[in-house]
């Protein structure tokens, strides 16, 4: 078998590459089926880039005073979050006990709470709150409304993945003694489930702080209703002390945020 | 030894700790309720989500395909197509960042902390805010939402690929140093097939959030078919809000369908 010339040896076939070329060729078209869609042009790129580094020169140096004027629709924009999140993670849990397949095991239930879950997370936030402001007004109430339905669904998606992947010891040794449902939930269910709830509940209040910032402008209160005040007067430096303050308070949110889900887990 | 008796004391210091926690959240609490004006709801309130509802129920059917152009179709396909861009200029743009990022390719640990530091900055700024800088640059349209989506997925992109390289095999890599490969023949022949299925799987992840991104994108003017949403909201034509809802719940859903069979086979 050595001394075979090399021509004669057994080579494994080598797999196909037609799967391959196959999917270089698929992406390449809607890669340029997609640029052809939005007129996608380097040249523009290139001959509005001027325009575009003129205006991050207006937006230096940001106006500092203006910190002090975008304070309360700051501090109003974390109310809103912490609102939404809140009664988000509360209407959640009934939909994530309903949704997860060891709670409720007959497929009539959780195939349909799952569905609602499903319809929820497809509808982006923004296009909430501005449904939100047509029915309620402007203010912040439809800002609420429209970040608490976004949490339940992220919330509640996270969460009953969670309740599906514990440990069924303790649920069997429960029913052994002959618990009920309600505590088989409260004794077998929670303890194990809360640590990760919390860990959710955290993640998506991160989320929603960096919404709550862009909501006011569909003019659902906020932080972003000053976006459009200022480049509409073409106050650039205003802009960019509006893009500085956020960005400091959604990196302090998450900093303090990812260190208390780390000690949560 | 009776094993029996032997019950785990509960640490004092759990017990404060957990009043401390109770009480923070309490003032919290207080602070943002006492924060919150008491908004009166309109009137017409219940008026108009009957009429959406019914909008949603009873949809203007016309509208989804109109041969003059401007209509559902064409915005869903717009939408798509912001989406798709802009997550191929993101997917491409950020593997050298994630080199960067990934603390077993980067020497130093200054070179890591600089670029997680440049993905997390570029992940806190909305891409909402980055269309409307975009605009001024190459003007309203599809291209402006193209532009800010690749920007802005980058952030997100760039982490998730960074950690996927950081959890390679060193294995094949260290095989290759010792037969003398340079560098770019070390990242091609053993590190991108290991990191292939990862890149791809999170870059369809994106795309999915891309797609909803693009959907908002029309309220600001950067395309797609939140343009004609605003209008219909704004000229109160609750029909066609209906059918626009309706559109993009379809089509999320079925590119989320898609990509997560997709995701399934590769991973």
């Amino acid at each position: 078998m050595m001394n075979l010339p090399l021509e004669k040896r057994n080579y494994p076939e080598p797999p196909s590459k037609l799967k391959t070329y196959l999917t270089v060729f698929i992406l390449l078209l809607l890669f340029f089926a997609s640029a052809m869609k939005t007129n996608a042009s380097i040249s523009d790129l290139v001959v509005g880039f001027p325009n575009m580094l003129e205006l991050l020169k207006q937006m230096i140096p940001p106006n500092w005073l203006y910190f002090e004027k975008i304070l309360p629709a700051m501090l109003e924009t974390i109310r809103m979050a912490l609102l939404g999140t809140t009664f988000g993670a509360i209407i959640a849990i009934p939909i994530a006990l309903f949704s997860a397949n060891n709670i409720v095991k007959n497929y009539f239930f959780y195939y349909p709470a799952r569905f609602i879950l499903n319809i929820i997370r497809t509808v982006p936030d923004l296009l909430l709150a501005a449904i939100f402001v047509s029915i309620f007004g402007l203010g912040t109430l439809p800002g609420i409304l429209a970040l608490t339905i976004f949490s339940i669904g992220l919330v509640a998606k996270l969460t009953y993945e969670a309740i599906e992947s514990i440990d069924t010891g303790p649920l069997e040794a429960m029913t052994a003694v002959g618990a009920n449902k309600i505590q088989w939930i409260f004794y077998g269910v929670i303890p194990q489930v809360l640590p990760h709830y919390i860990s959710y509940v955290l993640y998506t209040f991160e989320v929603n702080i960096r919404a709550a910032a862009v909501l006011g402008l569909v003019g659902a209160g906020g932080i972003g209703l000053y976006y459009d005040r200022t480049l509409g007067f073409f106050e650039y430096d205003k802009t960019s002390s509006i893009i500085l303050f956020t960005l400091v308070v959604v990196l302090l949110i998450d900093y303090i945020s990812t260190k208390l889900r780390e000690k949560l887990l | 030894m009776n094993k029996a008796v032997i019950t785990p004391f509960k640490p004092r210091k759990n017990r404060i700790q957990r009043f401390i926690i109770v009480i923070a959240l309490l003032l919290l609490y207080i602070w943002t309720f006492s924060g919150m004006p008491i908004a009166g709801v309109k009137e017409t309130a219940g008026q108009i989500s009957k009429a959406i509802f019914a909008g949603i129920f009873n949809p203007d059917w016309d509208y989804v395909y109109l041969p003059d152009g401007e209509d559902l179709l064409r915005g869903l396909l717009d939408t798509l197509a912001i989406a798709i861009l802009g997550t191929f200029i993101s997917a491409f743009l950020c593997i050298p960042f994630a080199f960067w990022a990934a603390a077993n390719m980067s020497s130093g640990k200054a070179a890591t902390n600089t670029g997680k530091f440049m993905l997390s900055f570029v992940r806190t700024f909305p891409e909402i805010v980055m269309a409307i800088l975009f605009i001024k640059a190459v003007g309203p349209g599809s291209f402006a939402g193209v532009l800010a989506l690749g920007l802005h997925s980058i952030g997100m992109l760039g982490k998730l690929f960074a950690e996927e390289i950081e959890s390679i095999d060193p294995g094949p890599a260290e095989a290759l140093t010792a037969t003398g490969a340079t560098r770019l023949q070390i990242i091609w022949f053993a590190i991108l097939p290991q990191v292939m299925p990862g890149f791809l799987s999170y870059t369809l992840y994106r795309f999915e959030i891309n797609v909803r991104s693009a959907a908002i994108l029309g309220i600001i003017g950067a395309g797609g078919i939140g343009t004609p949403l605003i209008f219909a909201l704004s000229s109160r034509d609750w029909d066609r809000v209906g059918i626009i809802l309706l559109g993009i719940i379809v089509m999320v859903t079925l590119i989320d369908l898609l990509s997560g069979y997709i995701r399934k086979r590769i991973v």
